[in-house]
Protein backbone atom coordinates (compact mmCIF):
# COMPACT_ATOMS: atom_id res chain seq x y z
CA UNK A 1 0.00 0.00 0.00
CA UNK A 2 1.23 3.68 -0.37
CA UNK A 3 -0.17 6.48 1.07
CA UNK A 4 -0.58 9.63 -0.22
CA UNK A 5 -1.84 13.20 1.51
CA UNK A 6 -5.04 14.81 -0.39
CA UNK A 7 -2.79 18.01 -0.30
CA UNK A 8 -0.10 16.49 -1.73
CA UNK A 9 -2.15 15.02 -4.66
CA UNK A 10 -3.71 18.73 -5.14
CA UNK A 11 -0.01 19.80 -5.66
CA UNK A 12 0.72 16.94 -7.86
CA UNK A 13 -3.12 17.53 -9.56
CA UNK A 14 -2.30 21.69 -9.94
CA UNK A 15 1.33 21.11 -11.61
CA UNK A 16 0.12 18.74 -13.72
CA UNK A 17 -3.15 20.43 -15.47
CA UNK A 18 -0.25 23.78 -15.21
CA UNK A 19 1.60 21.93 -17.43
CA UNK A 20 -0.92 21.30 -20.42
CA UNK A 21 -0.66 20.02 -22.71
CA UNK A 22 2.29 18.24 -21.72
CA UNK A 23 3.22 15.75 -19.80
CA UNK A 24 4.19 17.23 -15.79
CA UNK A 25 6.74 14.52 -13.63
CA UNK A 26 8.25 14.57 -10.61
CA UNK A 27 9.20 12.66 -7.44
CA UNK A 28 7.91 10.91 -4.10
CA UNK A 29 9.69 10.82 -1.14
CA UNK A 30 8.91 9.51 2.18
CA UNK A 31 9.08 6.33 4.25
CA UNK A 32 9.11 2.65 3.95
CA UNK A 33 7.28 -0.05 6.84
CA UNK A 34 7.83 -3.12 5.33
CA UNK A 35 5.72 -3.37 2.01
CA UNK A 36 3.57 0.29 2.76
CA UNK A 37 4.93 3.54 1.90
CA UNK A 38 4.36 6.63 3.27
CA UNK A 39 4.73 9.56 0.83
CA UNK A 40 5.94 12.59 2.95
CA UNK A 41 6.91 14.90 -0.32
CA UNK A 42 6.31 15.18 -3.54
CA UNK A 43 8.59 17.10 -5.85
CA UNK A 44 7.42 18.79 -8.97
CA UNK A 45 9.88 19.14 -11.63
CA UNK A 46 10.56 20.48 -15.26
CA UNK A 47 9.80 17.97 -17.78
CA UNK A 48 12.63 18.54 -20.22
CA UNK A 49 11.20 17.08 -23.26
CA UNK A 50 8.28 19.54 -22.99
CA UNK A 51 6.51 17.15 -24.85
CA UNK A 52 2.76 16.11 -24.44
CA UNK A 53 3.93 12.29 -25.20
CA UNK A 54 7.08 12.03 -23.66
CA UNK A 55 8.75 13.03 -20.13
CA UNK A 56 12.51 13.11 -18.85
CA UNK A 57 13.06 14.45 -15.44
CA UNK A 58 15.72 17.48 -15.65
CA UNK A 59 18.61 16.02 -14.03
CA UNK A 60 19.58 19.03 -11.83
CA UNK A 61 16.27 19.28 -10.34
CA UNK A 62 16.24 15.43 -9.88
CA UNK A 63 20.05 16.37 -8.01
CA UNK A 64 18.93 19.00 -5.82
CA UNK A 65 15.50 16.84 -5.03
CA UNK A 66 17.72 14.09 -3.74
CA UNK A 67 19.96 16.47 -1.34
CA UNK A 68 16.91 17.63 -0.13
CA UNK A 69 15.29 14.15 0.72
CA UNK A 70 18.91 13.13 2.68
CA UNK A 71 18.42 16.50 4.39
CA UNK A 72 15.55 15.31 5.57
CA UNK A 73 15.62 12.25 6.53
CA UNK A 74 13.13 10.68 3.92
CA UNK A 75 14.22 8.05 1.23
CA UNK A 76 13.44 7.92 -2.37
CA UNK A 77 9.84 6.14 -3.17
CA UNK A 78 9.35 6.55 -6.73
CA UNK A 79 8.03 9.09 -9.11
CA UNK A 80 4.91 10.75 -10.97
CA UNK A 81 3.92 11.71 -14.22
CA UNK A 82 0.48 12.77 -16.01
CA UNK A 83 -1.09 11.00 -19.25
CA UNK A 84 -2.76 14.45 -20.80
CA UNK A 85 -4.72 12.45 -23.04
CA UNK A 86 -4.25 8.57 -22.15
CA UNK A 87 -5.27 6.17 -19.41
CA UNK A 88 -3.62 6.08 -15.68
CA UNK A 89 -1.58 3.09 -17.14
CA UNK A 90 1.87 2.77 -17.99
CA UNK A 91 2.54 3.14 -21.40
CA UNK A 92 4.92 0.51 -23.03
CA UNK A 93 8.19 3.10 -22.91
CA UNK A 94 6.96 3.72 -19.33
CA UNK A 95 7.56 0.02 -18.58
CA UNK A 96 10.57 0.11 -20.48
CA UNK A 97 12.15 2.91 -18.87
CA UNK A 98 10.81 1.69 -15.44
CA UNK A 99 14.20 0.01 -14.12
CA UNK A 100 13.09 -0.41 -10.79
CA UNK A 101 10.99 -3.22 -9.62
CA UNK A 102 11.12 -1.54 -5.59
CA UNK A 103 9.61 1.96 -6.75
CA UNK A 104 6.27 3.28 -7.04
CA UNK A 105 5.70 4.68 -10.63
CA UNK A 106 2.29 6.77 -10.18
CA UNK A 107 0.38 8.25 -13.33
CA UNK A 108 -2.13 10.90 -13.32
CA UNK A 109 -4.82 10.55 -15.92
CA UNK A 110 -6.07 14.21 -17.45
CA UNK A 111 -7.97 12.60 -20.08
CA UNK A 112 -11.02 13.31 -18.30
CA UNK A 113 -10.34 16.69 -17.30
CA UNK A 114 -13.25 16.89 -14.90
CA UNK A 115 -12.46 13.27 -13.35
CA UNK A 116 -8.42 13.17 -13.07
CA UNK A 117 -7.48 9.35 -12.44
CA UNK A 118 -4.23 8.94 -10.21
CA UNK A 119 -2.87 5.24 -10.08
CA UNK A 120 0.30 3.72 -8.80
CA UNK A 121 2.27 0.94 -10.27
CA UNK A 122 4.82 -1.68 -9.95
CA UNK A 123 6.61 -2.42 -12.42
CA UNK A 124 8.72 -5.19 -13.75
CA UNK A 125 10.07 -6.21 -16.92
CA UNK A 126 6.93 -5.76 -19.52
CA UNK A 127 4.61 -6.51 -16.59
CA UNK A 128 2.90 -3.52 -14.68
CA UNK A 129 1.13 -4.62 -11.30
CA UNK A 130 -1.14 -1.48 -9.48
CA UNK A 131 -0.71 -1.18 -5.83
CA UNK A 132 -3.14 -0.13 -3.77
CA UNK A 133 -2.94 3.94 -3.46
CA UNK A 134 -4.47 5.46 -0.22
CA UNK A 135 -5.38 9.36 -0.98
CA UNK A 136 -6.18 11.13 2.35
CA UNK B 1 41.69 9.77 -0.43
CA UNK B 2 38.60 10.93 0.62
CA UNK B 3 35.50 11.39 -1.34
CA UNK B 4 31.99 11.52 -1.06
CA UNK B 5 29.51 9.52 -2.35
CA UNK B 6 25.60 9.69 -2.18
CA UNK B 7 26.04 11.82 0.86
CA UNK B 8 28.59 8.79 2.20
CA UNK B 9 32.05 9.89 3.32
CA UNK B 10 34.61 6.67 1.61
CA UNK B 11 38.38 6.26 1.79
CA UNK B 12 39.39 5.33 -1.87
CA UNK B 13 41.97 4.64 -3.51
CA UNK B 14 44.31 7.68 -5.38
CA UNK B 15 43.96 7.81 -9.33
CA UNK B 16 40.02 6.36 -9.15
CA UNK B 17 38.05 6.83 -12.17
CA UNK B 18 34.74 7.22 -12.35
CA UNK B 19 34.11 4.54 -14.43
CA UNK B 20 35.75 2.42 -11.42
CA UNK B 21 33.55 3.80 -8.98
CA UNK B 22 30.43 2.38 -11.09
CA UNK B 23 31.71 -0.99 -11.13
CA UNK B 24 33.23 -0.45 -7.34
CA UNK B 25 29.94 0.91 -6.21
CA UNK B 26 27.52 -1.80 -8.08
CA UNK B 27 25.67 1.18 -9.81
CA UNK B 28 22.84 -0.77 -11.21
CA UNK B 29 21.90 -0.23 -14.87
CA UNK B 30 24.68 2.36 -15.62
CA UNK B 31 23.60 3.15 -18.61
CA UNK B 32 20.56 4.58 -17.39
CA UNK B 33 22.99 6.77 -14.94
CA UNK B 34 24.11 10.59 -15.10
CA UNK B 35 27.40 11.16 -12.37
CA UNK B 36 27.61 14.71 -11.11
CA UNK B 37 30.60 15.52 -9.41
CA UNK B 38 30.82 18.52 -6.94
CA UNK B 39 27.28 19.64 -8.35
CA UNK B 40 28.85 19.24 -12.21
CA UNK B 41 27.47 17.18 -14.57
CA UNK B 42 29.60 14.83 -16.81
CA UNK B 43 29.39 13.33 -20.02
CA UNK B 44 28.58 9.26 -20.05
CA UNK B 45 31.59 9.33 -22.30
CA UNK B 46 34.28 10.55 -19.94
CA UNK B 47 33.34 8.02 -16.93
CA UNK B 48 36.53 6.00 -18.19
CA UNK B 49 38.68 9.15 -18.26
CA UNK B 50 37.28 11.11 -15.55
CA UNK B 51 39.99 10.93 -12.26
CA UNK B 52 38.44 11.81 -8.90
CA UNK B 53 40.53 14.33 -6.64
CA UNK B 54 40.41 14.61 -2.84
CA UNK B 55 37.11 16.04 -1.13
CA UNK B 56 35.40 15.26 -4.70
CA UNK B 57 31.25 14.76 -4.03
CA UNK B 58 29.99 12.29 -6.33
CA UNK B 59 26.41 11.30 -6.93
CA UNK B 60 24.64 9.26 -9.57
CA UNK B 61 21.01 9.75 -11.18
CA UNK B 62 19.02 7.14 -12.50
CA UNK B 63 17.34 8.55 -15.52
CA UNK B 64 13.76 8.44 -14.88
CA UNK B 65 11.30 9.15 -18.23
CA UNK B 66 8.50 7.57 -20.09
CA UNK B 67 5.84 8.53 -22.44
CA UNK B 68 2.10 8.32 -23.33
Amino acid sequence: MITLAKEDYEKILAHAEKELPNEACGLIAGEKNGNDKIIKKVYLLTNIDHSNEHFSLDPKEQLAAVKDMRANGIVPLGNWHSHPESPSRPSEEDKRLAYDSSASYMILSLMDREAPVLNSFKISGSDAEKEELVIG
Amino acid sequence: MNITVAGVKKEVADGLTVAQLIIDEKVETPIYVTVSINDDFISNDSFETTVLKEGDSVEFLYFMGGGR
